[in-house]
């Protein structure tokens, strides 16, 4: 989508307010993670004009997440790996808004998209003051990213049982630690990086404990072995473990997390194939916090909002269904990074840079497509080795709470399939009030999705962060 | 020496100031978030439940399961792992629906 030079000249577009109606910019990209990112300053390189709405306060995502300026860390590139990758399109993103060719809106969360006319309309909740901010565009690229996969555990509640991401992003942006001896468990390679990165930032780590058997990998040798980087990666790790003295149980789950008011020690069970516990083989392991999660989904409420269609993708997860450039199934809207499928921060920043070329009606060079198809084979043959196992049900209680919002535990989400007869994550959703609290389901879903017997379904949330009400009401009516 | 999150990153504050946290005075660096600096005091959990009264604090730490939730100045229901602390934050644990001082 070229536009015309005298555009270019124009100062950038802002959100729409008392300054009034500006000429809707080319693209707007909503998330300034390693796709957003890539795709902004690409775009803007290529002459087109471009809105960036992130909802953090830096750019950076929550890959490439780092400690405000305030914080005055020397290194942040000591927490990160590969941050010279994010310092240059920061760099490129800061000449471009000076230039006026982007606009970049921090702090700006987008709760939905809507079409207007040829165009699309953007409202978004601004600030800590939750201001209302919309604006237009003539085409909208989501890179929205992805959240943490969680299976809930007798003890997962308790203080102290963090999100492995969730221990990633305190470190990274904050300089703090949950605790002094910290188990990381779950399943996927986030795993390494976060225990790497809780040992060097000082925790000790007795173990990190992998459902899956990196022996899942086997059947995919192809796909590893065109990916030499990426092989190098988990050989780093692999090594920065060893070097920590950090144990690597795979095929092991933390089955429960004890403690009264925090956690004191974890549970640790070997597995079966399908991630049953088996008998007799639990020990406790003693620990002030555990750092736990099952790799990662795709966050779509605002794709499949617009009606994108999806795909199942090789870990179970709904992912967009995509085209070779990037584009969804609804002209106009396109996709990059964990929206298509978890790939890692080296497929985002790639598929960015091509869905940025692709908007702009740019040919993609077939070296960027060849690297795009085997990092994205590499991640399918990733998300197939840790796909979670159907047996990990067996490690719940029946009053362990799977939905921590509104504190329902699994035994009245069973009787709900049982005696009920609920089909699926919606109908138990509406017996139990599971997934109906402050998360919007975001923490239980994949867990009551399976409790009820069914693959998890694409977020639909109608609101993608909560909404002041008074936004809804100055909304204009829907004409469709 | 120890290793901590610091002196893996080096450099320090640009300022810190404190905070109080249920009658507690804490400090905080600029930069940090609410909970953040909860962390930072080996505080784990400042809320709890309203259906059990259970203990809870940040979980996902980018904003999005709401377990850490807070009440700051007297607003209740604030995101403790996005709210940045500011000098002299009045921070209190919150129960049940935080709304109990409203009324609703
Ligand atoms: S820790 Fe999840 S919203 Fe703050």
């Amino acid at each position: 989508m070229p536009s015309s030079a005298s555009d270019h000249a124009a100062p950038g577009p802002a959100a729409s307010g008392p300054a009034g109606p500006r000429p809707a910019p080319d693209l707007a990209v909503v998330g300034a993670g390693p796709a957003g990112l890539a795709a902004a300053v690409t775009a803007a390189g290529l002459g087109l004009r471009v809105v960036l709405l992130d909802a953090g306060e830096r750019p950076g995502g929550q890959y490439y997440r780092h400690p405000a300026p305030g914080l005055g860390a020397d290194r942040p590139e000591a927490l990160h790996h590969g941050w010279a990758a994010f310092a240059s399109r920061e760099a490129a993103l800061r000449a471009h808004e000076e230039a006026g060719r982007i606009t970049y809106l921090p702090a700006h969360h987008v709760w939905t998209v809507v079409p207007d006319g040829p165009a699309w309309t953007l409202h978004a909740v601004a600030g800590p003051e939750e201001a209302a901010a919309t604006l237009r565009a003539r085409a909208v690229l989501l890179a929205t990213g992805s959240y943490e996969r969680q299976l809930p555990f007798p003890g997962w509640t308790l203080p102290g049982v963090v999100g492995a991401g969730g221990a990633q992003a305190m470190l990274k942006s904050g300089l703090v630690l949950p605790g002094k001896r910290v188990v990381v468990a779950g399943s996927g390679p986030l795993l390494l990086a976060v225990a790497g990165s809780l040992a060097a930032a000082g925790a000790r780590v007795p173990a990190v404990v992998e459902a899956a058997a990196y022996g899942g990998y086997v059947g995919h040798v192809p796909a590893l072995l065109r990916n030499p980087g990426k092989l190098a990666e988990a050989a780093t790790y692999g090594s920065a473990l060893l070097r920590r003295h950090i144990r690597l149980l795979t095929r092991h789950a933390v089955t429960a997390a004890h403690g009264t008011d925090r956690v004191e020690a974890v549970t640790v069970a070997r597995l079966d194939r399908d991630w049953r516990p088996v008998p007799g083989t639990a020990r406790r392991i003693p620990c002030d916090a555990l750092a736990v999660g099952h790799g990662l989904v795709p966050q779509l409420e605002l794709a499949t909002g617009l009606g994108c269609a999806t795909r199942r993708s090789a870990d179970g997860a709904a992912a967009l269904a995509l085209d070779a450039e990037q584009r969804t199934s609804v002209p106009g809207i396109w996709s990059a990074g964990e929206t298509g499928g978890v790939g890692g921060a080296q497929l985002a920043l790639l598929e960015g840079e091509i869905a940025a070329r692709a908007v702009a009606g740019r040919p993609v060079p077939a070296a960027l497509a060849g690297r795009r198809a085997r990092l994205r084979a590499f991640a399918e043959a990733m998300g197939a080795a840790h796909r979670p196992g159907a047996g990990w049900t067996d490690w719940l209680r029946e009053d362990t709470d799977v939905c921590r919002c509104e504190e329902v535990p699994a035994g009245r989400i069973r009787e709900a399939v049982a005696d009920l007869g609920a089909r699926d994550a919606r109908t138990v959703k509406l017996l139990t009030r599971a997934g109906m609290g402050w998360c919007q389901g975001r923490m239980c879903g994949p867990a009551v999705a399976a409790l009820a017997g069914e693959d998890p379904a694409p977020d639909r949330r109608p609101l993608s962060c909560p909404v002041p009400l008074r936004h809804l009401a100055e909304l204009p009516p829907a004409d469709g | 020496m120890s290793r901590t999150p610091r002196t893996l990153v080096g450099g320090g504050p640009s300022a810190t100031y404190v905070l109080r946290f249920d009658g507690r005075e804490l400090t905080a660096q600029a930069g940090q978030s609410i909970a953040a600096v909860l962390w930072g005091a080996g505080i784990l959990a400042w809320r709890t439940t309203r259906e059990r009264g259970a203990p809870r604090g940040a979980f996902c730490g980018i904003g999005s399961c709401y377990d850490c939730l807070v009440t700051v100045n007297g607003r209740p229901n604030q995101r403790a792992c996005l709210v940045p602390a500011r000098p002299g934050d009045t921070v209190t644990t919150q129960e049940g629906t935080g709304h109990a001082e409203l009324g609703v």
